[in-house]
């Protein structure tokens, strides 16, 4: 491991600890958030029991269709926007200002549009995730050296094998980022989606967990997802990160 | 000028040292206009006539922006000419690479997701051949431009020098018959440059192609060429070509001789006037 590396660790490692020392002294009350360790204990017996898997698992195949829908939709989207350049100027401003729109205030809207269920759900979750994809996408094919293209035509290739061999390839890196994000961006919107809109899943467990004074499901379940998210992310960065190290020029 | 109209010819054509040239690739009266013609355009090249003989190495010298790299697209059917035709070996060349011509770009054109030895496969399995003739050609190549202990490695991991070379041996597994190469040494040091031209002479000699290169320094086209056409400033036509009169077998080594000073001489001074017109400073004294 690096030396980055190493310090990461160690930074997490003594938040961690400092954390379990003011819980077990009682500086932090109980009540108000237990020690880690309690909390990892509360996650372990709560997956043991399979008292959270169907939640764990509406959870999941909602962010898993929010996040297909996402990357499919902003890849054919940025595609096609990017070979109309008039039509991005206009979208441009659009684009720039996506996230500042707070989703959540259409729920009415959705629930009325999709009801009750994992629909609304997988579109608020597609919804922030799309926009993410469709920015790299856009910067992806912006960046294709015009010289590769040019070796492309010196081979004679027609513009679907110019497009499957040359352009994809070399957008792959944006892309790749463009899919991490939007991956990051769907847990947000289904998660926070659950909590409002929803019967099932973790974020409406958790919200449930809150309501009930049940602190030990609640903070498991939240360790979870912080688990989760986490180990995801460090996942996909490395990988973004031996990808981006071969096109270094 | 007229292009095509060779100054004061050498004493070895005289004594005719060169067998009688049969045309390759010519372009007759070929304009390039950059936008709508008369209404704001860009005039970046011609009118040009030029015949690219069989077998000779042909070099472009001309001020910056003057149309080469223009010149070498056209030629290439990368673009299409605005007026005038372009022919190889007899055919029209319009808006599409003629099979047998390959091209080498200054910029780096390597693929960074491929390895040496995938780039430099990358033409021959686009054009479907078969692998065991890929392979018995890429290691070839491979070993020609010296790269066989990095085949497996990618560009990122090597020199700007090396990665032209792979640019270089995907033109070279190809076959062509007509190499056509923009300041494909514009990027490295003077060391690498000479180098590079020696190996870019070894290729000529191994294929038989003709190769018609761009590029800036004058040195490289009076050390590598058989035959150097001037262009003037935008728009640009060939103003002067002049022979070298350099045996085929040659390297970098015929810079001492005394007719590489008397060529490149001659060439700043057709030069010299052009490149003050093109960095605005023609009549400011001589």
């Amino acid at each position: 491991m690096s030396w980055a590396g190493w310090l990461r660790l160690i930074v997490v490692t003594g938040a961690v600890l400092l954390l379990e020392v003011l819980c077990r002294a009682g500086v932090i009350a109980k009540t108000v958030l237990p020690a880690p360790s309690v909390m990892a204990g509360d996650l372990y017996r709560l997956l043991a029991s399979g008292a959270a898997s169907a939640d764990i698992g509406e959870t999941l195949g909602n962010v898993a269709m929010a996040v297909i829908a996402s990357i499919l939709l902003g890849f054919v989207a940025g595609v096609a926007i990017h070979a109309m350049p008039r039509v991005r100027r206009a979208l441009d401003p659009f684009l720039a200002t996506y996230y500042a729109v707070p989703f959540f205030v259409f729920y009415p809207v959705l629930i009325v549009i999709f009801g009750l269920g994992a629909a609304p759900i997988v579109v608020i979750g597609t919804l922030f995730g799309v926009v993410a994809m469709l920015i790299n996408t856009l910067n992806g094919l912006d960046r294709i050296p015009r010289v590769l293209l040019k070796t492309a035509r010196v081979h004679g290739m027609d513009p679907v094998r110019t497009a499957l061999m040359v352009k994809l390839p070399s957008a792959a890196p944006y892309l790749f980022t463009g899919a991490k994000l939007a991956i990051a961006y769907c847990f947000i919107g289904v998660i926070a989606a659950e909590f409002i809109m929803s019967s099932s899943g973790i974020g409406y467990s958790i919200a449930y967990a809150f309501n009930n004074f049940d602190n030990a499901r609640m903070y498991a379940l939240m360790l979870f997802i912080i688990v989760l998210v986490t180990v995801l992310n460090a996942v996909l960065f490395t990988w973004e990160r031996r990808i981006m190290q071969r096109r270094r020029r | 000028m007229k292009a095509n109209v060779a100054a004061k010819r050498d004493p070895h054509e005289e004594a005719g040292a060169y067998p009688a040239p049969a045309a390759h690739a010519e372009l007759k009266g070929v304009s390039r206009i950059y936008g709508v013609p008369g209404h704001g355009g860009v005039h970046a090249l011609g009118p040009v006539d030029l015949t690219l003989r069989q077998g000779e190495f042909f070099s472009v010298v001309g001020p910056s922006g003057c149309g080469k790299s223009t010149l070498l697209d056209v030629l290439s059917g990368l673009s299409v000419p605005t007026e005038g035709a372009v022919t190889f070996e007899g055919k029209p060349v319009a808006g599409k690479v003629p099979d047998g011509v390959g091209v080498v770009f200054q910029e780096d054109a390597t693929f960074p997701w491929l390895t040496v030895w995938d780039n430099i496969a990358f033409g021959l399995r686009r054009a479907g051949v078969d692998p065991a003739e890929i392979e018995r050609r890429v290691n070839y190549a491979v070993g020609f431009v010296g790269l066989k202990d990095f085949a497996k490695a990618y560009p990122v991991q090597l020199s700007g020098g090396m990665r032209q070379r792979v640019c270089i041996a995907r033109t070279l597994v190809m076959r062509p018959r007509l190499i056509l190469l923009d300041e494909p040494f514009g990027a490295l040091d003077a060391q690498t440059r000479l180098i590079m031209g020696d190996e870019l002479l070894k290729l000529w000699r191994e294929t038989g192609a003709t190769v018609m290169l761009i590029t800036h320094a004058l040195d490289e086209a009076a050390m590598l060429s058989d035959r150097i056409g001037v262009m003037s400033s935008r728009p640009g036509r060939i103003i002067e070509e002049i022979e070298t009169g350099w045996p085929r077998e040659r390297d970098s080594r015929i810079a001492s001789e005394d007719g590489f000073g008397q060529i490149t001489a001659r060439l700043w001074r057709l030069l010299r006037e052009e490149s003050l017109k093109a960095a605005g400073l023609a009549g400011g004294g001589s």
